[in-house]
C-alpha cells in the first residue's frame, strides 16, 4: 500500500504521520506532487486553518482535478480529516466565494451560538456501522476530539453520524470510497488510531 | 455530550523543566529525567492535552523549544499547545511544524494585538489559546505579562473581554497567587471569570491533588483543569486522579 498525505502547506502534519508510523505504515508520502498522487492507494486529505485559504492553495498547485479525478474516477480511498473533510463539500459559511472540492454533496456552516464556539474537546458520536472506517468499532457511542467552529450539514443520507453538540452537526460521513471526519482521529487516542487503521485495512 | 479535560502543563526552559511557584521557577530536571518520572506514552492515555511552556527570561529559543518538543510529543496521540515568547507568525509556524497543534500566547495579546489577530485569521481561531496570568491586587484582580513581571493599568474582567475580541478559540487562567501551591483552585475567583469568559475555559494555578481537580472541573462554565504541578503528580499520580474523577461521576472521556 502507498499512502499520501496531500501536503499543500497548511503546518501541522506532525501527529498524523506519527499516528500512521505507529500503527506501522512505512510507505508514506507527503507531498503535493501529481506523480506521487497517481501512485497513491490511498489518500488522505489533512487540513487546519480558514476553508477559502485553504482551497486557494489547493487551487495553486493544480490540486482540485487531480482530487476529484482519482476519488470520483479512479475510486481511491480518500479520507479527510477536520478540515480536509469540509473542503470536500461543496461550499462553506466561512468563506463566501470559495467553492468546495464537491466530493460530496453536503455543506458547510457555522456552528450555532446554542453551545460554546469553537467547539474544543472531546466528544462522543456514535459509529455508522455501515461505514468500513468504523468497522472494528462496537455500537456504542465513542469519544473523539474535536476543534473546529464550522460544521458539516446534509440532508442525504451519505452515511453520517451526528455529533450532539451546537445544533448538531455531521462528525463523520462515507460514501463508498469517500470519507471524512470532522473530528481528529490522529488526536483522539486509541479510539483515533484504530479508525486510522481501519481506513488502512477496509478496501 | 463534551467531555471535560484534564491538561498537564509543563513548565520548560533552555532544556530543562521546572516547578514554579507563585511565578518563581525551580529547576526539576532534563529530558532524561522527565522521560523516566512522565514517560508521556504511558500517561497520555489518562490526560487530555499537554501544553508545554518556554517561559525562558532571556531571549526565548523556539527554535531549541521546538526540537524538545518534537522528542517530547512522539507517540503521543492528544493534542499539543505550546507557547511562550510567541511574537510573529514565524514564531508560531516554528511551533506547528515541530508538533504543536495549539499555539499558546500571553505577552503579545497586549503588545502585538494585530498580530494575534493576523494569526487567528492564518491558523484558525480553534489554533490559538490566549493565556492570562492574574493575581489579586488591593482587592482587585489583576493581568500580569511578561511571565508575571508587568503590571497591566486593565482589570482582569475587561482584560478577558479585549482577548476574547481578538478571536481566540480558548483561554487558560492562570493565578499566579495559587500557583504551584497546591492549595487548591480559587474557586471564587473562578466564579466571576467563567461569567465573562465564552469560550472553552482552562483553569490552572494551585492544583495539588485529584479533589482540587475535580470540585473545579465540576463548576458549569469550566471545560478543563490544568496543573503543572511536577512533584505532586508523579509517577502514576495522574492516571490515579482520572481514576478517581471517573468514579466519581466526573464528565471525563473514555479510551
Amino acid at each position: 500500500m502507498n499512502l499520501v498525505i496531500v501536503d499543500y502547506g497548511i503546518g501541522n502534519l506532525r501527529s498524523l504521520i506519527n499516528a500512521f508510523e505507529y500503527i506501522g505504515i512505512e510507505d508514506i508520502s507527503i507531498s503535493s506532487d501529481l506523480n506521487v498522487l497517481d501512485a497513491a492507494s490511498k489518500i488522505i486529505l489533512p487540513g487546519v486553518g480558514a476553508f477559502g485559504d485553504s482551497i486557494k492553495k489547493i487551487d495553486a498547485l493544480g490540486l482540485r482535478d487531480i482530487l476529484i479525478h482519482h476519488s470520483l474516477v479512479k475510486k481511491k480511498p480518500i479520507l479527510g480529516v477536520c478540515l480536509g473533510m469540509q473542503l470536500m463539500a461543496n461550499r462553506s459559511e466561512e468563506s463566501k466565494g470559495s467553492e468546495g472540492l464537491g466530493l460530496i454533496d453536503a455543506d458547510i456552516v457555522k456552528l450555532s451560538a446554542s453551545d460554546k464556539v469553537p467547539h474544543v474537546g472531546f466528544n462522543q458520536i456514535s459509529p455508522n456501522k455501515n461505514n468500513s472506517i468504523y468497522s472494528s468499532f462496537e455500537s456504542q457511542p465513542y469519544d473523539f476530539y474535536f476543534t473546529h467552529s464550522y460544521g458539516m450539514q446534509c440532508e442525504d443520507q451519505i452515511g453520517q453520524s451526528y455529533c450532539d453538540y451546537a445544533g448538531g452537526f455531521i462528525a463523520s460521513f462515507q460514501v463508498n470510497n469517500i470519507a471524512g471526519v470532522q473530528f481528529h482521529p490522529e488526536l483522539s487516542q486509541k479510539n483515533g488510531l484504530n479508525l486510522l487503521r481501519n481506513f488502512l485495512e477496509n478496501r | 455530550m463534551l467531555r471535560k479535560r484534564i491538561i498537564f502543563t509543563l513548565v520548560y526552559s533552555d532544556g530543562f523543566f521546572f516547578q514554579s511557584r507563585n511565578f518563581r521557577i525551580q529547576k526539576v530536571g532534563n529530558l532524561n529525567w522527565l522521560e523516566k518520572n512522565y514517560k508521556f506514552d504511558k500517561i497520555s492515555p489518562w490526560i487530555d492535552e499537554l501544553i508545554i511552556l518556554n517561559v525562558s527570561r532571556d531571549q526565548k529559543n523556539i527554535k531549541n523549544f521546538s526540537v524538545d518538543i518534537k522528542k517530547i510529543v512522539k507517540d503521543v496521540f492528544i493534542p499539543i499547545s505550546a507557547g511562550g515568547g510567541v511574537k510573529t507568525s514565524e514564531d508560531a509556524k516554528q511551533l506547528f511544524e515541530n508538533g504543536a497543534d495549539k499555539v499558546v500566547l500571553n505577552t503579545i495579546l497586549k503588545k502585538h494585538p494585530d498580530n494575534v489577530e493576523k494569526l487567528v485569521s492564518k491558523y484558525g481561531s480553534q489554533s490559538v489559546v490566549a493565556s492570562v496570568d492574574y493575581k489579586r491586587l488591593d482587592g482587585n484582580l489583576r493581568v500580569y505579562i511578561n511571565n508575571g513581571s508587568e503590571l497591566l493599568d486593565e482589570h482582569l474582567d475587561d482584560y478577558l473581554g479585549i482577548v476574547q475580541d481578538l478571536g481566540v478559540g480558548e483561554i487558560i487562567v492562570n493565578s499566579i497567587d495559587r500557583d504551584g501551591t497546591g492549595f487548591g483552585f480559587n474557586l471564587e475567583e473562578i466564579d466571576e471569570i467563567k461569567a465573562i469568559v465564552n469560550v472553552p475555559l482552562i483553569v490552572s494555578g494551585g492544583a495539588g491533588n485529584q479533589y482540587h481537580l475535580h470540585e473545579c472541573l465540576k463548576m458549569n462554565g469550566v471545560d478543563a483543569v490544568s496543573t503543572a504541578n511536577l512533584f505532586n503528580f508523579v509517577g502514576d499520580g495522574l492516571p490515579k486522579a482520572r481514576k478517581y474523577m471517573i468514579e466519581k461521576g466526573a464528565n471525563l472521556a473514555n479510551w
